[in-house]
Order: structure tokens, then C-alpha cells, then sequence
């Protein structure tokens, strides 16, 4: 188990060392610097580059870059004059996390719900709608879901606010939009992943038993058939992460995902390649603790991997 | 009680023609019928098997139908409601909505259908080709695959995208340059199978090159699973275009994609709904009649279903 968590540790570090040098070498091939949008002299120009360390060879540059990284230094904003973009994830990260959090908590929540019920009810009524809020929610866009919320729910019949980011209430909206496709993915998963449970001779041992039908659905049914739930919160971390790039511009929502938006209509370089690094070593390290609480917690694949692969 | 009294016809031999009735009329079923029958009991599927169809026709007529250009701007009717003039209303510079509407299904499919495919033609050669051969190929080969599957799809479209020249090209490009490795894993997973079969030692052992045996035999036989995987990648990319186009790095102006048109509608939600809703309606629709036909298929290819 250690050697397969260490091999992983390792895949997730070159992974983040692809994306650092990639985005050097995209940094690089774009003209002008970070100091070509205000007019300076060149004297000033150059005590500045000489400042951070721009009349260096690229090599060494490059070197300084991946330094700087290991102690989690990202560069300057072009555009937020005098700020790091450490700063900027500083200040609106935590916004973006419980925007994020809280769509997470409700499609995971309501979505297993879901799905349980509908795996419940196969064939039946209940089964359908919950297949066809899931095929939807997979179906439509979170902006078309966002902006028919805010059209119908916030600006029709007025009784959520629109966008702003203040109280709770304001919470409400934009979580919905961005839990939604998740919320129905979770639905789909847990529905085929229960029934597939359901079907086995263990559910009939212990219907044979005599326990209970909640006790065979909780301790025989829900706790067999999550297993493989887990190993698609990584992915739906990263659906969820991007999904806050619209919807915090949407509900005009002060998170990473709005600055990280608007830096690209900037086209403020620094920022868009500190923030990708960003998102990028979060996202990887999610995927990293998901597939090591799934070897964690199914015995079946701590043993497999085990083995070597 | 009834009793059974044997004669002698009783033991006489059967004629030719009795013989006959124990013979299999039905004709063979192969696998593609096999799946057919069983994708076709499926309604939702079937639903999905018509939207798709008739939108694609409306992406490649509706444009041409219509009287009006994409890019022509009628000055005097801005912002109009549907009308006879404008079937579908006009935007903000007076451009016909269903001219637009359809020449952007037309982009965003060909981005999504381009796309898919890239990824399915560098995917299953790349799978083919570790899981045939084994050993230190497949290890350097799947090692790539698990580096680039570690790196976060849509980002590194943004970082592409924010470089490149905008257009068509670069999307298309900046989408499969990762998104090839989610089907080279399936692949790979399929033919490591595939080739412990009976069938590729027997075409071994009368000599058949490698090459052969994974394009004759290996990449056929994983077909099922890829058509599966493509018919989720196409509405992905579409998706993925729409995303992109909403946060400004789509399509340049003056073309149009579902996902630039939606953007351009929200602008103008308040005033002008239709604007927003029509493009979203027909992009739902794609994503959706896609979504049901791979569901049908996936549930059509599953054995476990086979009655």
C-alpha cells in the first residue's frame, strides 16, 4: 500500500511539473511582459526586471519559476497592480471553497438519496423521475441552469436575490447551479452501482435471514454499493472547480473563479498561469487523496494493488 | 389414470419432412443485429436516435433555408421578437437568431464530432499498441497516459486557448491534445483481453504481422466499447466548446457557436429571453439526444443484459 501511495505521490508531482513548464513555455511565447502595459523608462524598465529577475537567461528563469513554486510563490498580477497573485488566492479562494463546499454537500447528499430510491423503486414511477432529473442535470449546461434560475426564481417570481454574495440566501442559487450536473452524475452512479448490489446472493442471505428491509438496504446495500461512488469525486471536484469559473462570474460572486475569468479577458498572463498551476495542484491532489481512500477503505483493492499494479 | 399403450406405428421411423421441423429456420443473428434488437426496445434511445438526426439536418440546411446570412446585419430591426421576417428574432446588431442559431449547431458539432474523433483515432492506436505489445512499451506508453490523465482537462484548454491564435482550429487542437487518454486507457484495457483470445493465436500462427492482428482483429472486437466511450467525448466536447465560448475564449466574432450565442443571450436575459433560451434549448437537446443514444447503446452492448 505504501508503494502504491508513494508511486502516485510521484505521478501527481510530475504531472504538476508538466503543467509548470508547460505554462513557462506558453508565458514565454507570448509578447510583451509584465511591464509593457505602463510606460516606463528603460532605466526604470530595467531595474525592474533586474527587481524580479526577468534579464536572466530563460534557463535560469525557469529555474527561479520552479523555486519560487516549492514555496508556493506564483508571481505578480499584471493587471492588480502590486498584488501577488498568492494574494488574490488568498483573499478569494476561501469564497470559491464554501461556494464549492456547499454545491458538493448538496449533490452528494441529495444525489445519493436519489439515486438509492430510484434503485429502490426499479422500474417504477419514482425510478423514472429520478432517471430523468438525472439525464437532465447531465444534459444541461450549469450557465443555461444558472441563468434560467436567475431568470425565473430571482427576477420573475423574486424570491431569491439575483447575484451578490452576502447571506446565506445569496448562497442558494448559484450552489444549486453548480451542484446540479453533479447532484445527477451522482444519481446515475449510485443508481446502476445499487442495483448491481441489490442483485447479489448476500442481499438474498440476508432477506433469507429475515433482517429488516431497512437493515438490508443501510448495512448490505448503501455501504457495498458507495464504494465505487468515491472514486468519481475526483473528477466531479474538478467539474465542480470549473463549473465556479461561470457561475461566480454569473452571480457576480467575488471567488477565484471570477478573478481567474476576468484575468483572461485581461489577458493578464501571470495571474492566468499562477492560477492554472493553482487549480491545477489542488485538483491533481484531490484526485490523489480520492484514490487513496478508496485503497484505504475496499480491502478488495488494497490486496490488488498490493500485487504490484 | 391414463394408460399408455405402445403400438407398433409408434416406433416407425420419422419421415423427412417431421426431420425438418427440428431444423433452425431462423436465420443468424449477428452482433451488431443482436444489439440493434435490444437498442431498439430501448425508447429513450430511440428518442435520442431521432433528435440527433434532425438537428444535424437543420445545422446543415437551416442556414441555407433561410434568406439571411449569419454575419448580415438587417440595420432598424435590433433585438426583434420572432416575426415572419426574422423566424427566430434578431440579436443586438439586427443578425438573423435562426440563421445564427443553426450555423452555430454547425460549429459547435463540428467542433465536438472533430474532436471526438481525434481523440478516438490517437486513443485507440496508442491503446492498441501498449496493450498488444506488452511489456516496457506499454509501461513508457501507459506512464504518458498517466501523466497527462493527471492533468486537469479544461485547464489545460484554457492555457492553450488564452495563447493560440483564437479559432476554430486552436479549440479542436487544445481539446484533443489531452483528450485522447481517457480512450487509450479503455482501449488498452479491451485488447489486453482481447489478445489472450483463441482467434489472434490462430492468426499468429499462420504468420500474420502484428499490425495485422491489431487492426483485423484486436481494434474491431473493442469497437462496442469505443462507439460507447465516443458517444459520451461528442456531447463533452460540445460541452467543453460551450464552456469555453461563455468565458470568452471561443469562437471569434463574427462566428457563432450554441455556446457564443448563449453568452451573447445572457447578456440580454432581462430584456430579451429568447435570445438565451432558444440556443440553450437546442444545445440541451444535442447534449441530450447524444447522452440517451450512448446510454441505449451501453445498456444494448452489456451482456449482462443479453437475454
Amino acid at each position: 500500500m505504501s508503494r502504491y501511495i508513494l508511486r502516485r505521490f510521484g505521478f501527481m508531482l510530475i504531472s504538476l511539473w508538466v503543467i509548470v513548464t508547460a505554462s513557462f513555455i506558453l508565458m514565454n511565447a507570448v509578447p510583451g511582459g509584465p511591464f509593457t502595459s505602463v510606460k516606463l523608462t528603460p532605466l526604470v524598465e530595467k531595474q525592474l526586471e533586474r527587481k524580479y529577475g526577468l534579464d536572466k537567461p530563460k534557463w535560469q528563469q525557469y529555474i527561479t519559476v520552479l523555486k519560487n513554486l516549492c514555496s508556493f510563490d506564483l508571481g505578480l498580477s499584471i493587471r492588480e497592480r502590486g498584488r501577488s497573485v498568492n494574494d488574490i488566492i488568498k483573499n478569494t479562494f476561501p469564497v470559491s471553497a464554501v461556494l464549492g463546499l456547499e454545491a458538493l454537500t448538496f449533490a452528494v447528499t441529495l444525489g445519493l438519496t436519489l439515486g438509492i430510491i430510484a434503485a429502490l423503486h426499479r422500474g417504477k414511477a419514482l425510478d423514472y423521475t429520478a432517471i430523468i432529473i438525472a439525464v437532465i442535470g447531465v444534459s444541461v449546461p450549469n450557465f443555461v441552469v444558472a441563468s434560467v434560475l436567475q431568470y425565473v426564481v430571482g427576477y420573475k417570481l423574486n424570491l431569491l436575490p439575483i447575484a451578490r454574495w452576502e447571506s446565506f440566501k445569496h448562497t442558494i442559487l448559484p450552489a444549486f447551479a453548480l451542484g446540479l450536473g453533479t447532484l445527477a452524475t451522482m444519481t446515475r452512479m449510485m443508481r446502476s452501482s445499487m442495483l448491481e448490489v441489490l442483485s447479489q446472493d448476500y442481499i438474498r442471505t440476508a432477506k433469507a435471514k429475515g433482517l429488516t428491509s431497512a437493515q438490508i438496504v443501510w448495512r448490505h446495500g448503501v455501504r457495498n454499493a458507495i464504494l465505487p461512488i468515491v472514486t468519481i469525486l475526483g473528477p466531479l471536484t474538478a467539474a465542480i472547480t470549473t463549473g465556479t469559473l461561470v457561475i461566480e462570474r454569473m452571480f457576480g460572486i467575488p471567488g477565484l473563479g471570477k478573478y481567474f475569468v476576468e484575468s483572461i479577458y485581461n489577458r493578464d498572463y501571470p495571474m492566468i498561469m499562477g492560477t492554472t498551476v493553482f487549480y491545477s495542484a489542488l485538483l491533481l491532489f484531490m484526485t490523489f487523496l480520492v484514490d487513496i481512500t478508496y485503497g484505504l477503505i475496499d480491502p478488495r483493492i488494497r490486496i490488488a494493488k498490493g500485487k504490484g499494479d | 389414470m391414463l394408460r399408455y399403450d405402445p403400438k407398433p406405428e409408434d416406433f416407425a421411423p420419422l419421415n423427412l419432412d417431421e426431420k425438418a421441423g427440428d431444423a433452425i429456420t431462423r436465420p443468424p443473428i449477428g452482433y451488431w443485429q443482436d444489439v440493434w434488437m435490444r437498442f431498439r426496445k430501448n425508447k429513450l434511445a430511440l428518442t435520442g436516435l431521432t433528435i440527433m438526426p434532425v438537428l444535424t439536418i437543420m445545422a446543415i440546411i437551416g442556414p441555407v433555408i433561410s434568406s439571411w446570412d449569419y454575419r448580415e446585419c438587417d440595420y432598424g430591426h435590433f433585438n426583434e421578437f420572432v416575426s415572419s421576417r426574422h423566424w427566430f428574432g434578431t440579436d443586438y446588431l439586427g443578425r438573423d437568431m435562426f440563421t445564427r442559431l443553426w450555423h452555430g449547431t454547425r460549429i459547435s458539432l463540428f467542433i465536438g464530432v472533430t474532436a471526438a474523433l481525434i481523440d478516438l483515432v490517437i486513443g485507440v492506436m496508442w491503446g492498441g499498441i501498449a496493450g498488444y505489445f506488452g511489456g516496457v512499451v506499454d509501461d513508457i506508453m501507459m506512464r504518458i497516459v498517466d501523466i497527462l490523465y493527471g492533468i486537469p482537462y479544461l485547464l489545460v484548454v484554457i492555457l492553450l486557448l488564452v495563447v493560440m491564435e483564437p479559432g476554430l482550429t486552436s479549440i479542436i487542437i487544445a481539446m484533443s491534445l489531452t483528450g485522447w487518454v481517457g480512450m487509450a486507457r479503455l482501449v488498452r484495457g479491451q485488447v489486453l483481453q482481447l489478445k489472450e483470445m483463441e482467434y489472434v493465436l490462430a492468426a499468429r500462427s499462420i504468420g500474420a504481422s502484428p499490425s495485422r492482428i491489431i487492426a483485423r482483429h484486436l481494434i474491431p472486437n473493442t469497437m462496442g466499447v469505443v462507439l460507447v466511450s465516443l458517444t459520451s467525448s461528442i456531447p463533452g466536447a460540445i460541452f467543453g466548446e460551450a464552456f469555453l465560448s461563455f468565458i470568452g475564449l471561443g469562437v471569434p466574432m463574427p462566428q457563432a457557436s450554441l455556446g457564443t450565442l448563449a453568452n451573447e443571450g445572457y447578456q440580454v436575459l432581462r430584456i430579451y429571453p429568447q435570445n438565451m433560451i432558444i440556443p440553450a434549448v437546442v444545445m440541451s437537446l444535442l447534449i441530450l439526444s447524444f447522452n440517451f443514444v450512448g446510454d441505449g447503446l451501453r445498456d444494448a452492448l452489456d451482456p449482462r443484459l443479453r437475454q
